[in-house]
């Protein structure tokens, strides 16, 4: 049989082999690879660019980057960082862990799926080409305010537009395939409220991208045809308004920044319970509280722009609207600590990571409350303020959540554990450097430090350096994670079925690493767990 | 299955309609957004149609004793080589009153220039009750190279202007229009 396979299949180059398995492959699993190791490329590239931020602002001065090219570099690291590294990484763990939680044998369009991703690498390719054009690249900020980027975009604009264009189609089009995926291929028995929640927060977040990434399309559309078509959507020559580009811009940014942390909020749902060997706390309170953070997040746009001009009942509007999301956030940070109260709690790396990302991500929302109050927001508006803030959402919530996850979910894709004490070394030094990096920007940002600018007074000079030293530290910190993850991927210690003593659901009753093809057929729910095998690292 | 693909079927179709509909929303916010200012008045917008001044003497019996100030102020925005100056920079005006005046503009440059002026008044809030008879705002001007002009302004503040405003600033920003779109471009706002 083999030998008449091979008579039947014609022979390739290893080379062509390769290239066809990865640009044609339809597997969830394949595709997931694929998202993931583009994330994580164009994470360190977005992170050189973050690093030569922080080596300009070392020292006060000029030393290292002209203005121009630091605000292309500001502009470049925000733009990737968003839409090359959180969101592609998340949709990468989408694809592979949604079909194996809900037992399905793959996304429900498998072909959609691969031309999904394979716009992403052509997306950023042409974004990425726009700092070798004359001109520069995108230099106004990744929120491309107008008149900013319309009258006075470089040349280059054009290829962010078409890049963030392509960008956007890939997201919908994924998040249409998670959704038809939940909606149609959970396996008989998983009613929607017993779904795991990494799935429930991803059904959520693939509603906000379907109904937020088409209206940054249309914003890039208007930009556009401003640019080349004589319209006049944010020119105020012909009628228009630039602050008009703000309103449109933040209608799809806000829910955009949930959509950034709301699968996070999954993995530590799912993590967290994991290893305090306890039921999650509180599952009915943790899907009602994603889905009215998921709405709330459409009507507070405005707390991004007070100081751009509005009535003060807007203002105060707005204000209470965003206040009222650290209730559902809340409840989810008490779930997750309740969760943890009195449970058999060990601490291996994907633990270590969860709780990095309940702690700082909890600082982050204290400060966005900080921020969400009018009067304060007037001092703290563009400054580094706004920089710690956001960082702290981002790093310790959106890319420790990933990490979490991948640590979590690692000896299920490649059937070896991680080692485990270079895990724990890279916790300890990354939450060490987040800190050091992005801690003392609250305070040069309290003492009024605006942001993107390349230069700064003498008196923020300690502060940035201690950022900077952070910052390098950070950087190497995740070189040490590619060490890890190749290490894993090439061999360890292998990998038991369920992996995990406290671990629960149907991606653990596959074997590990797990099989190209899995439930074929829809396996059984509840899931019988292996009890006698599982690989606990303490022991 | 047959019934599985069905759903699917329409899940798809579902959640790409939505995705167009969010697509034109996007479009829907800009005259929403421009009735909500218009409407409010936030944002100084005054409304960009004459008032007909007929309506005035016959609604209005007389201009009410109540007297506030008007400031006005010219601005040119980059790339406009347009001198451009109110004719006084400040009035003081009876409430229902009609009133006029008018900005001086001259073209500096060695062409023909087209300009739009793009008003607006502060308070924001009191944009609603300036109402305009004519204004050179409501429409492009064409100067030609050194020719100047005198270009009127005629409007009346409406007598239910609330108390607490004594002042308003109405403020004018020219644009330049390009030429290639000043035949085209057809302007409805003032």
């Amino acid at each position: 049989m083999v030998a008449q396979a091979e008579d039947v299949i014609p022979q390739r180059s290893p080379l062509m082999a390769f290239m066809a398995r990865w640009l044609l492959t339809t597997n969830h699993k394949e595709i997931g690879t694929l998202y993931l190791w583009l994330s994580f490329t164009l994470f360190f590239i977005g992170g050189a660019m973050a690093m030569v931020i922080r080596l300009e602002l070392f020292q006060p001065g000029i030393q290292f980057a002209e203005p121009l090219f630091y605000n292309q570099m500001v502009t470049m690291h925000g733009l990737i960082m968003v839409f090359g590294v959180v969101m592609p990484g998340f949709v990468g763990l989408a694809n592979w862990q949604i079909p194996l939680m809900i037992g399905a044998p793959d996304m429900a369009m498998p072909r959609l799926n691969n031309f999904s991703f394979w716009i992403l690498p052509f997306a950023f390719t042409l974004l990425l080409s726009s700092l070798f054009m004359e001109g520069g690249a995108p230099n106004f900020g990744w929120t491309f305010y107008a008149p900013l980027s319309t009258t006075y975009g470089p040349p280059s604009t054009d290829f962010f537009i078409i890049g963030v264009h392509m960008m956007g189609i890939s997201s919908v089009l994924g998040a249409i395939n998670v959704i038809v995926t939940i909606f149609n291929l959970r396996t008989p028995g998983m009613t929607l409220m017993k779904m795991p929640l990494f799935v429930w927060t991803w059904l959520i977040t693939a509603f906000l991208l379907i109904m937020v990434m088409p209206v940054l399309a249309g914003v890039v559309t208007m930009m556009l045809t401003d640019r080349h078509f004589d319209t006049s959507f944010f020119s105020a020559a012909g009628g228009g308004d630039p602050l008009m580009f703000q309103h449109v811009f933040w209608f799809f940014g806000h829910p955009e920044v949930y959509i950034l942390i709301l699968p996070g909020f999954g993995i530590a749902s799912q993590i967290i319970p994991t290893f305090a060997r306890k039921r999650l706390f509180g599952y009915h309170s943790m899907v009602f509280a994603s889905a009215a953070i998921a709405f709330l997040s459409f009507i507070v746009w405005g707390h991004h722009m007070f100081t751009a001009g509005m009535p003060v009942w807007v203002e105060l509007s707005f204000m209470y609207a965003t206040m009222l999301i650290a209730v559902p956030t809340g409840v989810k940070v008490f779930n997750w600590v309740a969760t943890m109260w009195r449970g058999s709690m060990t601490f291996e790396t994907p633990m270590l990571f969860a709780l990095g990302f309940v702690i700082l991500f909890t600082i982050g929302g204290f400060s966005g409350l900080m921020l969400a109050l009018v009067p304060a927001d007037f001092q703290y508006h563009d400054t580094f303020f706004v920089v710690a803030h956001f960082h702290y959402v981002l790093y310790p919530g959106a890319i420790f959540g990933t990490m979490a996850a991948v640590y979590y979910w690692i000896p299920k894709w490649t059937g070896n554990m991680y080692d485990e004490r270079l895990g724990k070394i890279h916790f300890w030094t990354a939450v060490i450097a987040v800190n050091l990096t992005f801690f003392p920007m609250h305070f040069t940002g309290l003492a009024g430090m605006p942001r993107r600018i390349v230069d700064y007074s003498l008196q923020f000079a300690d502060f940035n350096m201690v950022s900077s030293v952070g910052a390098a530290l950070l950087g190497m910190t995740q070189v040490l994670f590619l060490y890890i993850v190749i290490k894993t991927i090439r061999g360890g210690a292998k990998a038991s079925t369920r992996v995990w003593e406290g671990a629960d659901g149907l991606e653990w009753t596959v074997p590990s690493p797990a099989p190209h093809h899995t439930f074929e057929t829809p396996p059984a729910f509840p899931p019988i767990m292996d009890e006698n095998e599982s690989t606990s690292l303490n022991e | 299955m047959i019934e599985t693909y069905n759903n699917q079927r329409k899940h798809i179709v579902l959640l790409i309609s939505l995705a167009v509909g969010m697509f034109g929303f996007a479009y829907a916010l800009v005259p929403l957004y421009q009735v909500f200012c218009e409407v409010t008045g936030l944002n100084g917008k005054t409304s960009g149609r004459a008032r007909d001044v007929s309506t005035i003497y016959q609604n209005q019996v007389i201009a009410s004793d109540r007297e506030v100030t008007i400031q006005f102020l010219a601005n040119v925005n980059n790339g406009m080589p347009w001198e451009f100056r109110p004719a006084t920079h400040q009035l003081r005006v009876r409430l229902g009153e009609l009133n006029t005046t008018d900005f001086y503009a001259r073209n500096r440059a060695a062409q023909a220039v087209t300009g739009q002026a793009v008003p607006s008044v502060s308070p924001g809030f009191a944009a609603e009750y300036l109402h305009k008879v004519e204004c050179f705002c409501f429409s492009q001007q064409q100067l030609e190279a050194g020719e100047d002009r005198h270009m009127p302004l005629r409007f009346y503040i409406g007598d239910d202007l609330p108390e607490e405003i004594h002042t308003l600033t109405l403020s004018y920003t020219l644009f330049k229009v390009p030429t290639v779109r000043a035949s085209t471009l057809v302007s409805n706002r003032s």
